[in-house]
């Protein structure tokens, strides 16, 4: 049985032995399909009979409302964003991830780590004081990263919204050109710190720019392996048995 | 961000003070701030936990006592990178002298007594510079426990130290609690050069004290006002 473990020293008083659930993380920009796929994962698992929590970005019950105000004045300078994140992301890793995959549930988190630090890269941190920063982070079982060309982002956020976004525009660092210069500029940044940081936590990326049908199949065969490796659910190899006999 | 912004190019000074509560550093402080005021000095003073924009979450987090050792650690760094990015650091690039009422070491402290990792607060804590001169004002324990509990105050939760369980009663949870925090100060004070002020003296005689020692360590005539007030 794999057992759980932290990328650093983790969190005091969590024991990562006891953490029996799983832990699927999916990446992407918005516009990469990401909920969709994460929506259809979920359906899937229920179906099947296995309990799930859904975790995200900005969800925490302790600051998730003052980055919401902070960003709308945008007067967070790159340093206190990046550590507002790792705030929020800290309170649900220990209110949320934790107690959820104590109880054997299967967690499905709508992005990562990696999207902050992505996002912290881009405007000048450094890496290794991200790492260190996210050492408190548990490992997860399955990391997929789905990708899709900015181009083909700019035209989902478009048909979805009919503008694009300021943060995933990085309108906040911007330089010079209008707002799709920036929001293409901008991912193709975020790609490239992907790619430095699937070297190190060696993530799995999926092409995105497929049929949501195509992708979803591809994730759950994925995802079939991790759970085969160590069934969640306990009735099953008493029926067998059972049925053996 | 941990960014390796050469140090050189800054021509401002920070100074901070460190202390357990009770050992009349604030005092200090504002004395030597309105005494380089007087003297026409480019200076400005920060304190700890005070960013208008982290302080609404951080309140809420301790009332409704949400806060575990790493989010306690973390949304305090938040505070303190606000007001390094916003105040701190462009203040220092301006030329002045900033007077700081606790600086990282106040977390290093606190942090470390709730359990968080030594090493990890400290790198935490490494995109921010450390300060030119950093006065550590000595009293023995009992003195500034006196100081605080003399006065039998409402001692809130986390003041008190009550999320470490130590103690159901608050006024021996506070006493536990500071004791802690002065061993962590007092183990870091050769690492960190601290410039220690015996704080059991009066206010005077110290003030006397770190006003010679700015004056030697700085030469105050750098951080004049470029134009006239009056």
């Amino acid at each position: 049985m794999a057992v759980k473990q932290f990328y650093g020293k983790g969190l005091p008083n969590v024991d990562p032995a006891l953490l029996k659930g799983k832990l699927i993380v999916l990446e992407g920009s918005d516009g990469s399909g990401r909920s969709t796929q994460l929506a259809m994962l979920r359906d899937w698992l229920q179906r099947m009979g296995y309990a799930t929590e859904e975790v995200g970005l900005r969800r925490s019950l302790l600051i998730a409302k003052e980055i919401e105000e902070a960003k709308q004045g945008n007067t967070m300078g790159p340093t206190t964003l990046a550590l507002f994140y790792a705030t929020d992301f800290a309170d649900q890793m220990e209110n949320k991830i934790i107690p959820a995959l104590r109880a054997g549930f299967i967690v499905l988190a709508d992005r990562y780590i990696y999207t902050l630090m992505a996002r912290a890269l881009v405007r000048g941190a450094s890496l290794e004081w991200l790492r260190e920063l996210y050492s408190i982070a548990l490992v997860p079982d399955a990391v997929f990263y789905l990708q899709v060309p900015p181009e083909m982002l700019a035209e989902r956020n478009f048909r979805k919204t009919g503008v694009l976004d300021y943060w995933e525009s990085g309108m906040d660092i911007r330089r010079a050109g209008d707002m799709y210069e920036c929001f293409i500029g901008y991912q193709h940044q975020l790609q490239e710190q992907f790619r430095v940081l699937q070297g190190i936590y060696n993530f799995e990326t999926i092409r995105g720019n497929r049929l949501p049908r195509t992708i979803s199949i591809e994730l759950r065969a994925k995802v079939e392996q991790i759970l085969q490796i160590e069934p969640v659910r306990p009735v099953q190899p008493v029926l067998e048995s059972m049925v053996a006999a | 961000m941990a960014r390796s912004r050469t140090l050189d190019e800054i021509r401002g000074k920070l100074i901070a003070v460190e202390g357990l509560d009770g050992s009349g550093k604030s005092t200090q402080i504002n004395l030597l701030k309105r005494w380089l005021e007087l003297e026409g000095t480019k200076v400005f003073f920060t304190e700890w936990n005070s960013s208008a924009l982290v302080k609404k979450a951080t309140s809420r987090g301790k009332k409704r006592q949400l806060l575990t050792p790493t989010t306690f650690s973390l949304i305090h760094c938040t505070d303190f990178a606000d007001r390094y990015e916003r105040q701190i650091l462009p203040l220092l690039h301006a030329g002045y002298i900033v007077l700081a009422d606790r600086y990282m070491y106040t977390a290093f402290a606190r942090d470390t007594v709730r359990g968080c990792d030594r090493e990890w607060i400290r790198k935490m804590y490494s995109f921010a510079r450390p300060p030119d001169i950093t006065l550590f004002f000595s009293v023995p324990l009992e003195v500034a426990l006196g100081r605080i509990l003399g006065g039998r105050p409402q001692l809130k939760y986390h003041e008190a130290g009550m999320d470490l369980g130590l103690s159901t009663d608050p006024y021996e949870s506070f006493r536990l609690f500071q004791g802690k925090i002065y061993e962590e100060y007092l183990r870091m004070a050769a690492e960190f050069r601290f410039v220690v002020i015996d704080a059991s003296r009066p206010p005077d005689v110290q003030q006397q004290e770190v006003r010679e020692i700015v004056q030697n360590r700085l030469d105050l005539r750098l951080f004049k006002y470029t134009w006239r007030v009056h």
